[in-house]
């Protein structure tokens, strides 16, 4: 759909180029022909002068034949300026589709890498490079929620330690809240957004369909991140839903291969 | 045969493969990735390149010893390098272009941004 867009605005604009092509030409043609006619109606006028008889109709004629080429000049010019204004709207259409693509590239590239491996300590790593390289965040945890005791429990920190990051119970204060409706915070003012590990400047939970898994929350962005972008909303809706899937494949992955490993350990002592 | 041959130097595989799918635009482009500035190097001695873009932060060897190693190298100082990285510091950009660095990127990462600058160093109009 994106790629048929592109084509098309590419293909109206080659076109209109060459709308605009032929329009100048055929401009310059009326001009060479005016001043032709022009430099005729001076030799008659100059004729006249020295006595000669121009003749009525031939002057009228031309006159006439001048003021039609004015009249489809002015026309072409118009044309000309609207084909301009049209370039313009297709240029600024053009770059704003590029940006869209490259935005989804992003997101596809980020989709996959989460969906690459089954290694749980790779699925984290990838979400922390998601986080760091295309969201710009410098300090952030992901915590899983454990059902059993209903905690929510820093798995992964990047700028900050782990062991700093309290434990936090579903349902309590911003994160127990975001984990507990599934719904997304983010601080009013980043600007004067004070480190409070309780309170992070953003958190997004990560979520199964509506069972949530766990939480991102960032509480520092990297410097030359002044603010969110659309696309981060993206990212952010993409992690939500991707990144918890990918955890919890992982994670059912390597429960099964421990099982199974354990399974296999008996039935070798019993065959043995 | 590849017109313009492109060193990608960076740890983390998401961001290579996000570096490398901004410069498939150019036409003619061929990338070579490695995974910290020692592989780099070892890249860099196998064949001619003619753009180089490095993290700054990742294991073995960082990208600022790279930029380095390569300016002061007489086979490959002629090569441009654009760094690519979450440092955002004044001074960090400083001392990588003081270093020998042709550009220099703060992430979180642009497409368009590096598209460009490639294509500047690269001289493609």
């Amino acid at each position: 759909m994106q790629k048929d867009d592109e084509r098309l605005v590419h293909s109206r604009g080659e076109e209109f180029l060459q709308v605009f092509k032929k329009g100048a030409e055929f401009t310059q043609e009326l001009l060479r022909e005016n001043e032709r006619l022009r430099f005729r109606l001076l030799e008659l006028e100059k004729s006249q002068i020295s006595g000669e008889p121009a003749p009525a109709a031939e002057l009228k004629k031309l006159n006439e034949r001048i003021a039609d080429l004015e009249q489809e000049k002015q026309e072409i010019l118009d044309r000309i300026r609207h084909v301009e204004e049209e370039n313009q709207d297709f240029a600024a259409r053009y770059l704003e589709i590029e940006d869209e693509n490259n935005n989804l590239a992003n997101l596809y590239i980020a989709s996959y890498q989460l969906h690459s491996t089954l290694d749980f300590k790779e699925v984290l790593q990838i979400i922390t490079e998601i986080i760091i390289n295309l969201i710009g965040a410098e300090e952030f945890a992901i915590m899983l929620l454990d059902e059993k005791s209903d905690e929510l429990q820093a798995v992964s920190t990047e700028g900050i330690d782990r062991s700093e990051i309290p434990a936090f119970r579903l349902g309590k204060g911003i994160i127990g809240t975001v984990a507990q409706s599934g719904e997304n915070h983010f601080a009013s003012d980043f600007d004067s957004y004070e480190r409070d590990f309780s309170a992070p400047m953003v958190c997004i939970p990560l979520k199964i369909k509506e069972h949530v898994i766990g939480v991102l929350a960032i509480y520092k962005l990297l410097m030359q991140k002044k603010e969110f972008a659309a696309v981060d909303y993206e990212l952010f809706t993409l992690l939500a839903g991707h990144a918890a899937t990918a955890i919890f494949s992982s994670r059912l992955y390597s429960d099964s291969e421990r099982k199974l490993s354990t399974i296999q350990g008996f039935i070798d002592l019993l065959t043995k | 045969m590849s017109d313009y041959n492109v060193l990608i130097v960076e740890d983390s595989p998401t961001m290579r493969q996000l570096i490398a799918f901004a410069l498939k635009r150019i036409r003619g482009v061929r990338i070579v990735e490695a995974n910290d500035g020692v592989d780099g190097l070892k890249k860099l001695s196998s064949e001619r390149f003619d753009l180089i873009l490095t993290d700054i932060n990742m294991p073995i060897m960082d990208g600022l010893k790279l930029v380095s190693l390569v300016r002061n190298d007489a086979n490959y100082k002629a090569i441009p390098i654009v760094v690519i990285t979450t440092e955002g510091a004044q001074e960090d950009r400083e001392r990588a272009l003081a270093l020998g660095a042709n550009d220099y990127i703060t992430k979180p990462i642009q497409p368009t941004k590096i598209l460009d600058v490639a294509k500047n160093l690269l001289r493609i109009v």
